[in-house]
């Protein structure tokens, strides 16, 4: 029986799970922006090293992993599941991390929405007694996507000032079981799952446009189950809209009567400074939300300035053969409630 | 032939067209590119390019359009010459030689160097 559901499209966590530890690598362009000094690691370049940038990519997220054990003081086989996933076709920057990495592994594809759809089924691992240790981790990377997505960057095609970067950044959370970790944690209470959404934006540039509604969806969808209101959260952040899909969640939300104006911003956002740094509309990217959310706000949670936060990852689920194919793109946007925890259980 | 004035006037106003339209239109860079081709080619065979490099110079010879030109002349040129076989191999007559400088500097440039995102 589903009694952990609560609404349509809502878990609940009986005992939430804790959000113990997480790390984050970016590249140089994220590590210069305003959040600079809240990452753990930052690459010098693009390469890092490595011989490609999908290479480098994968590892960035082995990095983030390994840090997060570290910082854990967890041993690799104590870690029950990996649950990662990126925006590269067959998911090669999860798998092939995962193949040096040796935890049992699941590859889940949500594009921009992985990290929080990673943390919420890594809650329900932990919730429902199938696992003690879970990571759940993502990975973006600018010369990547550009490649798969849209032109390699060395074509130097124009980009029109709507468009959104791609974050060059990995982050991994480690998420347990609040009986061995009853200390002041940030622990993960709600989880809603979000529809596929598609109101026929083409542009592969326009990621805002396209993914503002499944944001607005969920985030309404999360208020009317749990029957709470953008009030009751000291932040509600969405995943990577950027400057353009922002607007749009507010002013979708306005429609539906929830004030958005006072708490409400994007990861997309305040990872670079668009004023200064050549990034259009701001980031995107599994990355974004990863790195933005697992350093800065978990920074934040822990020194008490935030207590309770809602997160909606929002993902652009379309293909380069779709696009070119001159279909729409389809959206989606998975929300988690993140809070932090006074001494004992919520 | 034209000079710095017409050049810089009628190759601006190419290039003007084609950001125009790479801006308010849904197509791709590579549509644009293609499209000033067979536009260049049409005018070409309209007998109107050579007229426009008359005037302009550099103007007309530099941007792509001028391509689809140099593609159509040395069909029609063939065509002449050899006959109706002279359309398939005079096509790339006057042509080759960019064809074949873009393909070996870009051999050696990606031989040497390596992207940097």
């Amino acid at each position: 029986m589903a009694n952990k559901k609560l609404g349509a499209q809502t878990l609940q966590f009986n005992r939430p799970p804790v959000l113990l530890e997480a790390a984050t690598v970016v590249g140089p362009l994220e590590g210069q922006g305003p959040l600079g000094d809240t990452f753990d690691v930052i690459y010098p370049d693009q390469l890092n090293g490595q011989k490609s940038w999908e290479a480098c990519e994968r590892g960035m997220m082995k990095d983030a992993v390994k840090l997060l054990l570290d910082k854990a003081k967890l041993s690799v086989d104590r870690v029950d599941f990996m649950l990662a996933g990126d925006l590269l076709n067959q998911l090669i920057s999860g798998n092939f991390a995962a193949r040096d990495l040796a935890i049992p592994f699941l590859g889940i594809y949500g594009a921009c929405s992985t990290m929080v759809e990673g943390l919420g089924l890594a809650a329900m691992l932990v919730d429902g007694d199938y696992a003690d240790y879970v990571v759940a981790a993502t990975s973006s990377h600018y010369g990547t996507s550009e490649r798969q997505y849209r032109f390699p960057t060395e074509y130097g095609a124009q980009r029109p000032p709507y468009s959104q970067t791609t974050v060059t950044g990995s982050g991994a959370g480690l998420v347990t079981d609040s009986t061995y970790h009853p200390g002041r944690y940030p622990r993960v209470t709600h989880f809603t799952v979000g529809k596929v959404m598609d109101r026929g934006i083409k542009d592969p540039y326009d990621m805002g446009s396209a993914m503002a509604p499944a944001a607005a969806d969920t985030l309404q969808r999360h208020f009317v189950d749990t029957d709470r209101t953008p009030a009751d959260y000291d932040l509600i952040l969405t995943g990577d809209l950027a400057s353009v899909g922002k607007k749009i969640v507010i002013e979708l939300m306005a429609l539906a009567g929830y004030d958005m104006g006072q708490n409400y911003d994007d990861c997309g956002c305040r990872i670079y400074n668009p004023d200064k740094q050549p990034v259009f509309a701001g980031g995107s990217g599994c990355g974004c939300s990863a790195v933005v959310t697992y350093g800065s706000i978990l920074h934040q949670m822990r020194e008490g300035k935030l207590k309770r936060i809602l997160v909606a990852g929002t993902g652009a689920l379309l293909s380069p053969t779709t696009y070119q194919q001159g279909e729409s793109i389809p959206c989606i946007a998975h929300a988690v409630a993140i809070e932090m925890s006074e001494k004992g259980a919520l | 032939m034209g000079n710095y004035l017409t050049a810089f006037l009628v190759g601006g106003a190419i290039c003007a067209i084609a950001q125009l339209i790479y801006d308010l239109t849904p197509l791709t860079m590579a549509h644009v590119l293609t499209l000033f081709v067979i536009v260049g080619g049409i005018i070409s065979g309209l007998g109107l390019y050579k007229p426009l490099v008359d005037f302009a110079g550099a103007g007309a010879t530099v941007p792509i359009t001028s391509f689809g030109h140099q593609l159509v002349q040395g069909a029609l040129k063939e065509l002449e010459m050899s006959g109706p076989i002279g359309v398939l191999t005079g096509i790339f007559d006057l042509t080759s030689a960019g064809i074949t400088s873009a393909i070996i500097f870009g051999f050696f440039v990606a031989v040497i160097f390596n992207p940097k995102g």
